[in-house]
């Protein structure tokens, strides 16, 4: 029962970063049609940010608190602006172009970031301080530490943040139409290409928080941490149904949950054939049958024509 | 094709400049050169493969590198010490391209209904699979040897001909690299013709048809289960028998070679050539394999020269500059270096269209 509960608990926590994260593909998706594919190293570079602060900060004895405030704002700012200049370089002049260029342009992006990224902070494995205590808190004999409490608190309010944003505000609603149309929405007025910026921007804000997330609760940092966090982020927003925020956020959970259920009991299930090695075999395969079932995910409505 | 007197000219201009051409690198460059050749060539094969599903029939396959995997462990699983067996090379080549073209049902079959880039998750999650199990094969019982790979492959054999020792004639001396630069070279014309003859082919128009409009392929009557089938089958093959002269070549493999980046690389070779074109889809795996080599002899010596140090690690940095390629040449020419000739009227018909895009 206690293995139950901690196994839920780690995926509850794995599946929280998941979801912040396949909310920037999500979000982009919805409005340009485009798989953001450098969005994972934007959560790199995010995380990247973060322990550069620290760095910098730990001279000043200032309480952790403070840092982790102050790194969370440095990378947000940093992420966006890379957001922004992400969306005005590799993907504005390729609007109207076939649909696989910017996919290419995207992964030559991501290409760029994690090499740049390898050149400022090298191959490394870096250490990322702990700015929360890591005391153990035991809840039924599962153990959750504070850091694992932080990160779930702070993905619900940054998603109801968000659901709000979209759904109850003027900026959200311009965001909800272009969207749904960018030709009509552009003729009521709405500024299309801000309300584009305005997206990557928030979804590389995320992004940051959510690559600090991962930081923290693993304690390392490295160049290549993006891509796959990136790849299983894109997989949960399909999961839920690409383009629908409440999807990504169901999609990341869930995905967070199968995979730490998966990894505990497979060896149980398969009679020790399988280990938890194939972790992310059972992500796929879970994807592969949700989206057979359910061609445009779990929440999704529209599908995709174009191919 | 009608050849008029100029392009004719050229084509054995360009006949004999690849008949020659390893004799050309080796003498210029280096005998590590010739093996990048052969290395291009069997990534134009793949390529072109791939070029039969995302650039005919328009299904994005980001999982393409699976099918090469599968062909080129069962060459090395059927052709090492790993078991025991030492099947000759022309039963296990068509072997491994026949179990790839299996594996390319598999994979078509339960994905038919799924469109665009749910597809393309769906391939890319297979290809991850493929290369986690292969991964993991090696316990509890022993199939792939896990992440250490297979060594020890035979080489490619024909016969009694190896292609691993170096032969002569006519008093020309051919090593190893050189003899694999023919028979790829001939394997790669074989795919390039197989190619050109299935897209003026009824089957090749159908997916040319599903590529455009899915609902109105299905209204003229054609059956879009199996032709969209058929693409995954036709594009695995191909895939799958590249992987078995990988194998031959390289005499090991490992999961490494199979990841999610080599997908990609081959996708990108397909569209940054030109998507449906064959001449653009064999300029980009010839450039794509060329170019990060020429890099990573440039990056390092190049900034000895002008700066008397290496400030910049060369590897990021010939990456770096890769991926600023990409970038660039997708920016300036987002139908490709070489698109095909209807796909450019297509592009030019419908431009200032942002929603037709969605």
């Amino acid at each position: 029962m206690d293995i139950l509960l901690q196994q839920i608990i780690n995926g509850l926590v794995q599946g929280s970063v998941y979801a912040l994260v396949a909310l920037g593909y999500t979000m982009v998706y919805g409005i340009l049609g485009l798989i953001n594919f450098a969005h994972g190293e934007v959560v790199m570079v995010g995380a990247m940010v973060a322990l550069s602060i620290t760095q910098v900060l730990a001279g000043y004895a200032l309480p952790p608190m403070v840092v982790l405030l102050i790194s969370l704002l440095v990378a947000s700012m940093v992420c966006m602006a890379l957001g922004y200049g992400i969306e005005r370089i590799a993907y504005r002049p390729l609007r109207n172009a076939p649909r696989l260029a910017p996919l290419i342009t995207a992964i030559g992006v991501s290409i760029v970031l994690q090499n740049l990224a390898m050149i400022i902070w090298g191959r490394a494995y870096h250490a990322f301080p702990p700015l929360l205590p890591d005391s153990p808190h035991i809840i039924a004999g599962a153990i959750i530490n504070e850091v694992q409490i932080a990160i779930i608190l702070v993905a619900v309010v940054m998603m109801t943040g968000l659901l709000l944003l979209i759904h109850r505000t003027r900026l959200g609603r311009a965001m909800r139409a272009v969207a749904e149309n960018p030709a009509i929405a552009a003729l009521m007025g709405v500024n299309i290409n801000a309300v584009i910026s305005i997206t990557f921007m928030l979804g590389s804000a995320l992004a940051a928080v959510a690559g600090i997330m991962v930081a923290a609760n693993y304690g390392i940092v490295h160049y290549y941490m993006g891509s796959i966090l990136g790849l299983k982020a894109f997989t949960a927003a399909v999961l839920g149904g690409i383009g629908n925020l409440r999807g990504a956020m169901l999609g990341g959970v869930l995905l967070g949950l199968i995979e730490s259920l998966g990894a505990g009991y497979i060896g149980d299930l398969s009679g020790g054939f399988f280990g938890s090695n194939y972790q992310d075999v059972f992500a796929f395969f879970v994807l592969i049958a949700v989206l057979v079932l359910r061609p445009s995910g779990l929440l999704g409505e529209r599908v995709a024509e174009r191919a | 094709m009608k050849l008029n007197h100029k392009s004719s000219v050229l084509l054995v201009v360009l006949a004999v400049v690849l008949l020659f051409l390893p004799f050309i690198a080796d003498a210029l460059l280096g005998r590590g050169w010739v093996r990048i050749l052969d290395f291009a060539l069997l990534y134009i094969m793949l390529a072109l493969g791939l070029n039969i599903v995302v650039g005919y029939a328009g299904l994005l396959d980001l999982g393409y590198i699976a099918f090469f995997a599968v062909g080129a462990y069962c060459y090395a699983l059927l052709g090492s010490p790993q078991f025991g067996l030492h099947w000759p090379f022309w039963i296990v080549l068509p072997l491994g391209a026949l179990l790839a073209c299996v594996f390319g049902v598999l994979l078509g079959a339960p994905t038919l209904r799924l469109r665009g880039d749910y597809l393309a998750i769906v391939t890319l999650g297979f290809g991850e699979i493929v290369r986690i199990f292969l991964n993991n094969l090696n316990a509890p019982i022993n199939i792939t040897n896990g992440p250490q790979g297979i060594n020890m492959i035979d080489p490619i054999r024909l016969g009694t001909f190896s292609l691993s020792s170096e032969q002569s004639l006519f008093g020309l001396s051919f090593p190893a690299v050189h003899l694999h630069y023919y028979l790829f070279l001939a394997c790669t014309l074989l795919v390039i013709f197989i190619s050109m003859r299935l897209q003026d082919s009824r089957i090749g128009r159908a997916w040319a048809a599903i590529r455009e409009d899915e609902v109105a392929a299905t209204a003229m009557g054609i059956n879009t289960r199996n032709i969209k089938l058929l693409a995954f089958a036709m594009g695995a093959t191909f895939g799958g028998a590249a992987g078995g002269l990988f194998a031959g070549l390289q005499g090991f493999v490992s999961p490494e070679s199979f990841g999610l980046t080599e997908s990609i690389m081959v996708l990108c070779m397909v569209v940054l050539g030109g998507m449906g074109n064959i001449k653009g889809v064999v300029l980009g795996g010839v450039l794509l394999v060329l170019l990060p080599e020429a890099l990573r002899h440039g990056a390092g010596p190049m900034q000895q020269a002008w700066f008397g140090k290496t400030y910049i690690d060369p590897e990021s940095l010939r990456m770096l500059l890769f991926g600023l390629a990409l970038i660039a040449v997708m920016l300036l020419r987002p139908a490709g270096l070489w698109p095909s000739r209807q796909r450019q009227r297509e592009l030019t018909e419908e431009h200032e269209d942002y929603d037709s895009t969605r």
